[in-house]
C-alpha cells in the first residue's frame, strides 16, 4: 500500500518541484513551456499504454539544469539511494543550522539486507552477554558436576519429535552431559542418526525386547531398560548425577540447575500432563472441571514444616480425567506409575561397587529379585528417609510428564518433510474417531474426487490426546 | 630507616587490600559525569525553595478537570509540585529562599485522545507571572532569574508541538531569565536556553516494576524497537516525521533478523526490552522520548538516533559511556556500527546501566526516594548556586518586555 503511495508522492514532489522551477524559468521562451506540456502529454499517453504511472523523474533528470538529489556527500563505498527527496529543504533554524527542520530524504542503502559477517558478530556479542549474565546472576555451584541422562526410547512415529525436543533441552544445559539412550528392540540407525546431531557424548545401547502395546507392560519394560542403563553407569564408573529423562517429557532448564544440589538421592515434583482430555466445549462438563480439576496433578515428595522429607504425594489424576488408556491405540493418556522415574536424581557414586562414603542404605544393583520388582529408584533404598527433596522442597514444578504417541500404523512423512506440499490434506488410512472433528467449511466445496474427505472429515494426523480443533492450512486468495 | 620500612609496609598492605576489593566481580560501576560523582548527592541543606501559593485554577482545578494528566509522559510537572510541597528543602519564608517555584500545570489541557494542547499555555504562564510579580516582590527583584519553571512539553517553553512553529515563537519572553526544567534538549536550538535543566519524561515506576523478569533470563534479542516509522496521519508524504530517520530504520532493517522492530503494541513490551541487548531510541516529532527511561530501567543499551540531542541530567550522567549515539545520516549503517562495538565496551555499558542509582535517577517515584529524578533536579538547581550578584537588578536595568510575543498570547487567562 505504501509503495503505491510512493510514486504518487514522488510525482507530487516532482510536480511541486516542477512548478517551483517554472516560475523561476519564466525567462525561458514560451517554447519551453510548450515543450514541457508536450513531454507531459507524452508521459500520460505512455502511462496509459504501459499501464502504470510513468515517472517524470527520468525526464526531469535528463533536462534539469540544477543538481539535486545528492544532498549528502559521503565517502563511503556506496551512495545511499534517497527514497524521497525534496530539493527545497528549508532550514528554518536561525543560528548555525546544524539540524534542519523540514523535509528530509529517507536514506536506504542499495542492498538493505543482512550481511553474514555482521550477523555472526552479533551472535558472538549475544553469546558473550549471555555468558556474563549467567556468571553474574545464576547462583551457581563453582564445581558443577556432569549430568548422566538416561532415556529409554524405541522407534515409532513420534520418536523424532520427542527425541529432538529432549535433545535440544540437553544441548542447552550449561554442564557436561553424558546421554545414555537405551533403545528397545536393539540399536537402529534412525535413532543413532538422531542423537548424533546433538553433539553430546552419547552412549547408545540396545535392549533385546521389543516395546509392547499395553501401557503397563511398557512401564515395566522401561524400568528394566533404565536399570540396564544404571548397570552401565556402574560398570563404566561414570561420575556425575544420574537423571531420568523420558523422551516425551518436558524439562525446564531450572531442573538441571536444581539437581546439582543432590548429595545421594533426590526427588523433584513432577507435573502430570495432560490433565484433562474432556472436551471443554461441553459447558456442563467444563463447569465441573473448573471447580475441582483446575490444578495439574502432581507427583512428588512432601515435607514437613522443618523441610524434612515426610512422604509422597501422588496425585495422579482420576481415570476419568486422563481418559484411562490401557493400550497405545486408545484415545486417552495412560495413568502415570506410582512414582515416575523422571522425578528422581541420583549421585552416580551410589551405584558404584566401591565408592568412598557410599551410604549403607543403598541396595546393590545385582541383589537378587531386584530386577523384577523395581518400579522406581526408591527400590534402591533400604531406608526411604534418606531421600532429599529438591526444588525448594519440591514446591516448584520443573518437569512435566507427558505420554503422547501416535497410533500404531500411522505413517508419517519421512524426515517430517512433506514434499510435494499438500494442496488439500489427505485423510489418514484408518478411520479415526468419527465424532472427533467438526465439519470443516472447505470440505463442502471440495472437488468431486475428494469425496472421501467429506466422509472422513479430517486433516492432519492427530495424536490421541489433542483436544484443540485442528488447524488447517487453507489456501486463501492472495491479495496484493 | 625504621619509619620508611613502616610506611612501605603500610602502603603494600593498603594496595593489596585495594586490589582484593577490585577483584571481586562487580556487576555495576560507579557513574560520574562532567560535574563529578554527583548522582547520589543529597540536596537537603544545599538549597531552599519557596513554593508560591497560586489559586487552584492554575493547578488543582486543571487536574480535577482531567485526571489523565497524572499518567501521561508530561506528568513530571504535577509530581514535582507535590514533591516540593512536602520536601525538606521547602521553606515557608521567602526571604531565605534560593529558588522560587511557580506551580502551574501548563500541559494539562488534553484533547479527548489525551494529547496536550499548548495553545493556552503562554497565556496561563503570563497570567501566573503577572500574579506573582504583583503579589510578591521577588520576581521584580531579579526579573525571574532565581525562579524556575517545569515545562515538560514537546519543545519546552516554546509551547508548540510543531517544531517550525515552536521555533518561530521561541521561548516565552517573560521566561528569559528564569531557569527552565524541561524534557526537550537539543543543542543550538531556540527552545533550549543556556542553563536549563533537562529531565527525563515521566514513566510510571510501578508499571515498570511490575513487569520485571528474572535477571538471569538470557538477552537474546539484538536490537529492539516498537513504535511508528511513518506517521501517516500527520505526515502523509513522508520525510518530515523524525527527519526520515525512523523510516530509514524500517526500510533498511525490516528483514534483518537481528532487528526486532515493528509497529505492534505487544503486551510483553517491557519484558521484551529486558531480553534485548540494544533498544533503539530514535527521535519522533521531538528528539526526546520515554524509551530512554524504559531502556535504562530495563538494562537495555539505548541507541540514540537524534542529532545534537541533550539528554537528561547531562552534567551528572556521562551518556556517551552509557548509550550509543548514531548520527541520523548513519542510520543505513546501523548494523555495522552496532556489531563493531567490542564486547568489553558492551559489557561495561551494561554494568553502568545496572547501577541502581542510574535507574533511580530516571524515575519519579511516589513517594520520593533518595537519588530519584526529583533529587537530581534539586541537585542541578543547587549546582547553579550561588546566584551571581548581577541578577539582582536595579530599576534602570529592567529589560523584560511584558508585551512581546504574538497578540493572542496577551489575552488574559
Amino acid at each position: 500500500m505504501k509503495f503505491l503511495a510512493m510514486p504518487q508522492s514522488h510525482a507530487d514532489g516532482q510536480s511541486g518541484a516542477l512548478r517551483g522551477l517554472s516560475p523561476a524559468d519564466s525567462s525561458k521562451s514560451p517554447a519551453a513551456t510548450i515543450f514541457w506540456l508536450a513531454v507531459h502529454a507524452v508521459c500520460c499517453l505512455g502511462s496509459l499504454v504501459l499501464g502504470f504511472r510513468f515517472s517524470r523523474l527520468f525526464v526531469f533528470l535528463l533536462y534539469s539544469t540544477s543538481p539535486m538529489l545528492r544532498a549528502t556527500d559521503k565517502t563511503t563505498t556506496y551512495d545511499p539511494i534517497v527514497l524521497l527527496s525534496d530539493p527545497s529543504q528549508s532550514p528554518v533554524n536561525q543560528s548555525t543550522p546544524h539540524v534542519a527542520v523540514g523535509r528530509h530524504g529517507i536514506q536506504v542503502r542499495p542492498w538493505p539486507h543482512p550481511e553474514p559477517v555482521e550477523v555472526m558478530k552479533a551472535h558472538q556479542i549475544i553469546e558473550r552477554v549471555q555468558r556474563e549474565q549467567r556468571a553474574q546472576f545464576t547462583a551457581k555451584n563453582p564445581n558443577p558436576r556432569s549430568l548422566i541422562v538416561i532415556t529409554p526410547t524405541y522407534v515409532r512415529a513420534f520418536q523424532a519429535m520427542h527425541l529432538t525436543a529432549l535433545m535440544h533441552s540437553l544441548m542447552l544445559v550449561p554442564y557436561k552431559v553424558v546421554w545414555i539412550v537405551v533403545e528397545a528392540g536393539g540399536v537402529t540407525s534412525e535413532t543413532a542418526l538422531l542423537i548424533k546431531r546433538s553433539g553430546l557424548r552419547t552412549v547408545h545401547v540396545g535392549f533385546k525386547q521389543e516395546m509392547p502395546e499395553a501401557w503397563e507392560d511398557r512401564h515395566s519394560l522401561e524400568a528394566k531398560m533404565r536399570v540396564h542403563a544404571l548397570r552401565i553407569v556402574r560398570d563404566k564408573n561414570l561420575d556425575g548425577i544420574v537423571m531420568f529423562a523420558d523422551d516425551s517429557n518436558i524439562h525446564s532448564m531450572e531442573l538441571f540447575d536444581e539437581v546439582q544440589a543432590v548429595k545421594w538421592i533426590g526427588a523433584v515434583s513432577l507435573g502430570i500432563l495432560p490433565h484433562s482430555t474432556v472436551d471443554e466445549s461441553d459447558q456442563a462438563v467444563s463447569k465441573v472441571m473448573d471447580e475441582s480439576n483446575s490444578l495439574i496433578p502432581i507427583q512428588g515428595p512432601v515435607c514437613d514444616s522443618a523441610n524434612q522429607f515426610k512422604g509422597w504425594r501422588t496425585d495422579n489424576g482420576s481415570p476419568n480425567m486422563l481418559g484411562g488408556a490401557t493400550h497405545v491405540d486408545d484415545r486417552g493418556s495412560p495413568l502415570p506409575g506410582k512414582l515416575e522415574w523422571a522425578g528422581f536424581a541420583l549421585n552416580s557414586r551410589m551405584l558404584w561397587k566401591h565408592a568412598e562414603g557410599k551410604p549403607g542404605w543403598v541396595r546393590d544393583l545385582d541383589s537378587p529379585n531386584w530386577d523384577n520388582d523395581v518400579d522406581s529408584p526408591m527400590s534402591l533404598l533400604k531406608d526411604i528417609s534418606a531421600l532429599e527433596p529438591l526444588g525448594n522442597c519440591s514446591r516448584r514444578l520443573m518437569v512435566w510428564r507427558l505420554r503422547v504417541e501416535a497410533r500404531p500404523g500411522t505413517e508419517f512423512p519421512k524426515g517430517w518433510l512433506i514434499d510435494p506440499p499438500l494442496g488439500i490434506p489427505a485423510p489418514s488410512k484408518r478411520t479415526p474417531w468419527p465424532d472427533a472433528f467438526p465439519k470443516l467449511p472447505f470440505t463442502e466445496n471440495a472437488s468431486s474426487d475428494e469425496e472421501e474427505i467429506n466422509q472422513h472429515p479430517t486433516e492432519n494426523r492427530r495424536h490421541e490426546t489433542e483436544t484443540a480443533k485442528p488447524q488447517l492450512l487453507r489456501r486463501e486468495p492472495v491479495e496484493n | 630507616m625504621r619509619a620508611w620500612l613502616w610506611v612501605f609496609a603500610v602502603a603494600l598492605v593498603g594496595s593489596f587490600a585495594q586490589s582484593l576489593g577490585a577483584e571481586q566481580r562487580a556487576h555495576t560501576e560507579r557513574i560520574s559525569g562532567s560535574a563529578g560523582d554527583v548522582l547520589e548527592d543529597n540536596p537537603v541543606g544545599r538549597l531552599k525553595v519557596y513554593v508560591y501559593e497560586l489559586p487552584s485554577k492554575y493547578n488543582k482545578k486543571l487536574l480535577q478537570k482531567d485526571p489523565r494528566c497524572l499518567n501521561h509522559m508530561f506528568a513530571a510537572e504535577i509530581f514535582m509540585h507535590r514533591f516540593l510541597l512536602s520536601s525538606p528543602v521547602r521553606t515557608l519564608n521567602p526571604e531565605e529562599a534560593d529558588w522560587f517555584y511557580t506551580p502551574i500545570y501548563t500541559t494539562c489541557d488534553l484533547t479527548p485522545t489525551g494529547l496536550p494542547l499548548p495553545f493556552k499555555s503562554p497565556r496561563m504562564t503570563r497570567s501566573a507571572i503577572q500574579l506573582i510579580s504583583s503579589k510578591w516582590p521577588y520576581w521584580n527583584r531579579t526579573e525571574g532569574a532565581d525562579h524556575f519553571f517545569v515545562v515538560p512539553h514537546d519543545f519546552g517553553a516554546c509551547f508548540h508541538y510543531q517544531e517550525e512553529k515552536a521555533i518561530d515563537r521561541g521561548i516565552l519572553s517573560l521566561l528569559r531569565h528564569a531557569t527552565l526544567v524541561q524534557t526537550f534538549g537539543q543543542r543550538n536550538h531556540v527552545c533550549l536556553k543556556e542553563g536549563s535543566i533537562t529531565i527525563p519524561p515521566y514513566a510510571p515506576p510501578q508499571k515498570m516494576q511490575a513487569h520485571l523478569i528474572p535477571q538471569d533470563t538470557p538477552r537474546s534479542i539484538f536490537v529492539y524497537f516498537r513504535g511508528l516509522f511513518y506517521d501517516v496521519n500527520n505526515d502523509p508524504e513522508g520525510g518530515y516525521y523524525a527527519r526520515g530517520a525512523r523510516a530509514a530504520v524500517w526500510e533498511n532493517f525490516k528483514d534483518n533478523p537481528l532487528f526486532d522492530i515493528s509497529t505492534d503494541h505487544p503486551t510483553t513490551y517491557y519484558e521484551d526490552m529486558q531480553r534485548a541487548v540494544f533498544c533503539l531510541c530514535p527521535l519522533g516529532w521531538a528528539p526526546w522520548s520515554p524509551r530512554l527511561v524504559e531502556a535504562v530501567v530495563f538494562g537495555c543499551i539505548p541507541v540514540i538516533i537524534a542529532d545534537d540531542i541533550v539528554l537528561p541530567f547531562a552534567d551528572a550522567i556521562p551518556w556517551e559511556e552509557i548509550g550509543v549515539f548514531v548520527a541520523e545520516e548513519d542510520v543505513p549503517d546501523l548494523d555495522t556500527i552496532l556489531t563493531s562495538i567490542s564486547p568489553e565496551v558492551i559489557l561495561r555499558k551494561q554494568r553502568l546501566l545496572a547501577n541502581p542509582s542510574m535507574k533511580r535517577a530516571m524515575l519519579f517515584p511516589q513517594p520520593a526516594q533518595s537519588g530519584d529524578a526529583f533529587h537530581q533536579i534539586l541537585n542541578g538547581l543547587a549546582r547553579k548556586l550561588p546566584h551571581h550578584k548581577s541578577v539582582y537588578l536595579k530599576t534602570s536595568e529592567k529589560v523584560l518586555n511584558w508585551t512581546a510575543g504574538p497578540v493572542g498570547d496577551l489575552k488574559p487567562w
